[in-house]
């Protein structure tokens, strides 16, 4: 099953609908990766809500969504994890090191309009880094 | 013994149907929502070990009472290459296919009994049980 992508202004966001297999798992990636390219993407909010499990493979497949997507320039945020699935992930040793997590989109937008706004600043040098 | 539901993993979408009927299982045996997670987990990890190692296999679920207890079995079997090294195996970290390493010793970690049984040339048999105690 396919994951619908949708941008929003500079941002794209995966909003994942159902159990995915390891295939539709890689498929989301390349088209992220495919996508941040094409919209000239900023950011990147994966929405994890529907998902009732996390396993090695769809953590590690985020993992590298966020590390690759980061190489092209977005910035990717996690959002949704579940308590139950939090509790699963932290019993496999699934931690997720190095990418951004949101309770939820509205957060996750917040989030990468933080983000946006510290790197103009940086860029202008507004921003004291002392 | 109680009811039990065998899959058969040969593809990716069978991961996914086994962990599901896992979760269905447990919710059955009356496990807490987050146990049935765990326990969905636990059966990802094992059946894709499945298709990776060995391209097919099966998984058997099926729920037990043991006095006051009550358990949902897994067993993920194979006819694979079967595990030279199952001690390594369930480190933290190793990996012959290129994950992460956390496959099984996690599974491990997620259930209250795990037993792995593999002869090389022969396969592997996983076999895990999560308990709950009934209340009266």
């Amino acid at each position: 099953m396919e994951v619908p992508i949708l941008k929003q202004g500079h941002y794209l966001i995966a909003s994942i609908q159902s159990a995915l297999t390891d295939a539709d798992l890689s498929q989301l990636r390349e088209a992220l990766i495919e996508r941040v390219g094409k919209f000239r993407a900023r950011g990147v909010i994966v929405d994890v809500t529907a998902l009732d499990v996390m396993d090695s493979f769809a953590v590690r497949t985020l993992r590298d969504i966020a590390h690759m997507a980061r190489l092209r320039g977005a910035e990717t945020v996690i959002v949704g994890i579940q308590p139950e699935v939090a509790f699963a992930m932290v019993q496999l040793g699934l931690t997720l090191k190095g990418v951004s997590t949101a309770l939820d989109l509205e957060e996750g937008l917040l989030f990468l309009d933080q983000q946006a706004k510290l790197r103009i600043e940086r860029g202008t040098g507004r921003i004291d880094r002392g | 013994m109680a009811d039990e539901l065998r899959i058969a993993v040969t593809a990716d979408v069978d991961v996914v149907t086994a962990r599901q009927r896992g979760r269905e299982v447990a919710a059955q045996a009356g496990f807490s929502s987050g146990d049935q997670t765990v326990i969905a987990a636990a059966i990802s990890e094992v059946a894709r070990n499945i298709l990776n190692y060995a391209k097919r296999g099966e998984v058997q679920l099926s729920v037990v009472t043991n006095g006051d207890r009550q358990g949902v079995i897994i067993v993920a079997r194979d006819q694979g290459p079967g595990i030279p090294d199952v001690q390594r195996a369930l480190e933290d970290g190793y990996s012959t296919s290129g994950g992460l390493g956390l496959g099984l010793p996690g599974a491990r970690r997620l259930m209250d009994d795990f037993d792995v049984t593999s002869a090389v040339g022969k396969g592997t048999t996983v076999t895990m049980k999560k308990w709950r105690r009934m209340n009266a």
